[in-house]
């Protein structure tokens, strides 16, 4: 399933195409109902002999907001990196349960790690652009994807649903590097959503940004969520009340000798829930500040 | 303090290095028309009716380096990137030493290798007409001898680049040779160039590998299976020979090596000026 | 409803890119591989003439003019006698240096540009440091070309190389340690002399030995400055004249007998041994004094 290629009878109105079919039919679909996307099995996550993250079992839901909330050290960036496989470039690291996308097991023998990363994309905590052009760094991905033509009208594309069109449309050739913080994320997610994905993953996005840059980043995710399905971590609560769907806490438990910490999942629910009638004492007690 | 003059002296040799040079140069010039240095292209200043033109042992020299780099560059680049981007750890632990040896090895060995082996068992069953002495086994030789320095310094420009750049690649969905080539290497070029040009300049300034297997025959060929005669073997050749002191003979030699001196310490200054605009950029 | 993952993830340039990967994967294995063989190559025609010609004779006997009779007795003990003033030189040398840049200089003009001076001397052909030393210590002072003007021309040549190794040694002991014996009322010299400098001593000695270990290989600025490459006679003290092995190599490398190229893989492998010895000595060295702060 490739994205559909525009053909220059198109120019006219030039969408980012999304190969799979929105359910929604522009009804209200209560979240009950929502198409599942992610499926996690008794997933764990080692590195080397140390579980990182343990048994986690939850549904990640299409056009949804996920949040993944935790104290640090419960293995919320460790569980996020399972869904695009980025956790294969740390050679220790070992994924025993399963981890299923839209049924397909992600760790089959004959899955390619590549082509996982091209329908569910990320974004990193730091804002990591090339050091190449505006235009470049969007290209690349582009070109990486085997999307060698309109290269233009995608760019342009990407950078009006990253919501950072207007302010570099006068100089692409620009350094990204040239730019502000916020700016740089938003040509992060640009970059990430010129190639179609299906899922846009975001690794605390917006820790290394400053208050405007990340409401601007928060609305986005907003506007992303009709396109595609977002899972996040973040470490900041209000965050994830603002702007989630359903929240996933996680909390890093200590094994009997004190040493060894791994995470496990508390409670998943929706958001509404899990901050105003959280089940789990544990929930509870990190959302009112009382640790963490 | 004893410890200021430590560090003065190298201050001192530099100088001195430049004085010499300099002094025993304009010696030479005052003998032999710059004209006559610079515009002749036959090299035979032992005659009875010499000729001073320098072209023959600038030639050899950049033949001898050029098929030095254009081997080295290749392999040392390769090298790097394994390294950097593919090695596993327990790999590195090898490669990297064996790297080391390969560099420690005296360039009089490896003169003897060039002669022996790279000519006789390698070369002559490819090209029979190829002389006992001849550019083309100097230079690859020269080229191995330069290996560990490209892939070395590369390998350190290339670990230089963040990881968050790499991450960034691959979760678009790039493989790790597009990684590899289309992010970290760019990304590290200048670093790379830097060693590159560092590499050419040992490898014109190289001696005892062309003095053994390279000849003494300076002429203008491009034919690397021909003999020729770089500026540091022509020294050598000198050297051994019994000059006398302020002859023109002894003049030459300083001649000779001051153009040497100046290809090699520009190449130097290049080389140093890239690598810093490289570690600014990373720091 | 489940779909195999080949369909739902596949891309149409699948093959295509693992193809591209195995190609590239395969030139990298070719580069190395050819690095590796040249070098075994390398060892093996070395130690394949020369081991079968190497006998005990081979050391103490003097060079002649039939080879089967020549040995390196001169050029070894002369390798000793230039390697011992190189280092009594350049070990006192640039350990000042390295001690003046890394405690006592402050980042001036000056010393930014004598950093520079020193990344520029170590870039300079090898031969040019002979004709230096020619010019300087076999004419200008007068020592003649003899193992003092040798040794002294061979310890400008590594002086960069141990002023470097004394300066990332001096760096990697911290602070603290100085900063405990000021502490105390020592002088500065006395911290970093007593305190300092021994912790440095073992990242010091593993740069020296291996800097030492490449002027034993070096040929050129010795032929240049006017070692002898024809000895008959053992230097008995500086002001001699001499040979070191690299040269004595050299010499029977360049006549056409095949016997005499026997006799110069013989004497390669000596220098081989003693190089590997050197580096073994200094990498033991190494690992036992790594001391993590």
């Amino acid at each position: 399933m490739t994205p559909t290629r525009l053909r220059s009878s198109d120019r006219s109105t030039v969408t980012m195409p999304n190969p799979i079919p929105d359910t929604t039919d522009g009804l209200r679909i209560t979240p009950r109902q929502r198409e599942v996307i992610f499926q996690t099995r008794d997933l764990t996550v080692s590195y080397g002999e140390r579980p990182a993250v343990r048994d986690v079992n939850l549904d990640i839901h299409a056009h949804e907001i996920t949040a993944l909330i935790g104290p640090s050290g419960c293995g919320k960036s460790t569980l996020i990196r399972t869904f695009n496989r980025m956790n294969d470039l740390i050679p220790t690291a070992r994924v025993q349960g399963s981890v299923l996308y839209r049924g397909t097991d992600l760790y089959a023998h004959d899955v390619d790690p590549v082509e996982v990363r091209r329908r569910i994309g990320m974004v990193f905590q730091k804002p990591n652009p090339f050091p190449k052009s505006i235009r470049e760094n969007i290209a690349f991905g582009l070109k990486v994807n085997g999307i060698s033509d309109d290269i233009d009208d995608r760019v342009e594309a990407a950078l009006k649903g990253a919501a950072l069109w207007d302010e570099v449309k006068g100089d692409l050739e620009k350094s990204a590097l040239a730019m502000s913080g916020g700016q740089q994320q938003r040509l992060c997610i640009a970059r990430a959503i010129a190639v179609a994905p299906d899922v846009i993953l975001m690794d605390e996005p917006c820790s290394a940004l400053d208050p405007i840059a990340t409401a601007r980043i928060e609305d986005l995710m907003q506007q992303l969520k009709t396109r595609f399905t977002i899972v996040i971590v973040t470490h900041n609560m209000q965050q994830a009340a603002r702007v989630s769907d359903r929240t996933a806490f996680l909390t890093a438990e200590v094994d009997e000798d004190g040493d060894a910490r791994c995470g496990v999942l508390v409670e998943y629910t929706q958001t509404k829930t899990l901050f105003t009638t959280p089940a789990d004492p544990r929930t509870e007690a990190y959302i009112t500040g009382r640790f963490g | 303090m004893f410890l200021r003059f430590a560090a003065a002296i190298t201050v001192l040799t530099t100088l001195a290095i430049g004085l010499t040079l300099l002094g025993e140069t304009v010696g030479f010039f005052r003998e032999v028309s710059p004209g006559a240095f610079f515009g002749s292209t036959e090299w035979s200043p032992t005659f009875a009716d010499p000729s001073f033109g320098v072209w023959p042992l600038v030639n050899g020299t950049l033949l001898v380096a050029g098929i030095g780099i254009v081997f080295a560059v290749p392999l040392g680049l390769l090298v790097a990137i394994y390294l950097s981007e593919y090695a596993r750890p327990r790999v590195r632990r090898i490669l990297k030493p064996f790297l080391e040896i390969l560099a420690g090895i005296p360039t009089v060995v490896l003169g003897f290798f060039a002669l022996h082996f790279v000519t006789q068992v390698v070369l002559k069953p490819i090209f029979p007409d190829i002389k006992t002495f001849n550019a083309l086994s100097a230079g690859l030789v020269v080229g191995l001898m330069i290996v560990p320095m490209i892939a070395s310094l590369s390998e350190d420009a290339m670990r230089a680049v963040p990881a968050s750049l790499r991450e960034g690649a691959y979760g678009l969905g790039a493989s790790k040779r597009t990684v590899a080539l289309r992010i970290v290497l760019p990304a590290a070029i200048s670093g790379v160039v830097s060693a590159i040009v560092l590499g050419l300049a040992r490898a014109i300034g190289e001696t005892m590998i062309v003095a053994i297997a390279g000849g003494n025959q300076p002429t203008m060929t491009f034919n690397p299976l021909h003999g020729i005669q770089t500026m540091t073997a022509f020294i050598v050749q000198v050297s051994l020979g019994d000059t006398q002191y302020g002859s023109i003979a002894y003049r030459t030699i300083f001649a000779v090596a001051t153009t040497l001196f100046v290809m090699t310490f520009a190449l130097n200054v290049v080389a140093h000026k890239i690598a810093r605009r490289f570690r600014e950029a990373y720091e | 409803m489940t779909v195999s993952a080949h369909e739902l993830l596949a891309t149409p340039d699948r093959a295509s890119r693992e193809r591209r990967e195995r190609v590239f994967t395969l030139w990298m294995l070719l580069a190395l591989t050819i690095a590796i063989i040249a070098l075994l190559a390398l060892l093996f025609d070395v130690l394949k003439v020369g081991i079968p010609r190497l006998n005990a004779a081979f050391v103490t006997d003097f060079p002649s003019r039939v080879p089967e009779r020549s040995g390196a007795y001169p050029a070894i003990l002369g390798s000793l006698w230039v390697i011992g003033v190189c280092a009594a030189f350049a070990i006192p040398v640039g350990m000042g240096a390295a001690i003046y840049l890394e405690e006592y200089a402050k980042p001036s003009r000056l010393n930014r540009f004598i950093e520079i001076n020193i990344a520029n001397l170590a870039g300079i052909p090898s031969v040019i440091y002979g004709l230096l030393g020619l010019a300087v210590f076999v004419r200008f002072l007068g020592f003649g070309r003899t193992v003092l003007a040798g040794g002294l021309t061979l310890g400008l040549l590594v002086l960069p190389v141990i002023t470097i190794a004394g300066r990332e040694a001096i760096r990697a002991v911290p602070p603290s340690i100085k900063e405990a014996a000021l502490a105390v009322g020592a002088t500065e010299w006395q911290a970093i002399s007593r305190q300092v400098l021994p912790a440095a001593l073992p990242g010091f000695m593993t740069g020296v030995i291996l800097a030492i270990s490449r002027a034993l290989g070096e040929t050129a600025p010795l032929i240049t400055m006017g070692a002898l490459t024809f000895v008959t006679f053992v230097p008995n003290h500086v002001l001699d004249r001499f040979t070191v092995l690299p040269i004595q190599i050299y010499n029977w490398t360049s006549r056409p007998q095949e016997a005499f190229q026997e006799t110069a893989a013989a004497g390669i492998v000596v220098l081989l041994i003693v190089l590997l010895t050197m580096n073994a000595l200094a990498i033991w060295l190494r690992n036992r004094y790594q001391r993590r702060w």
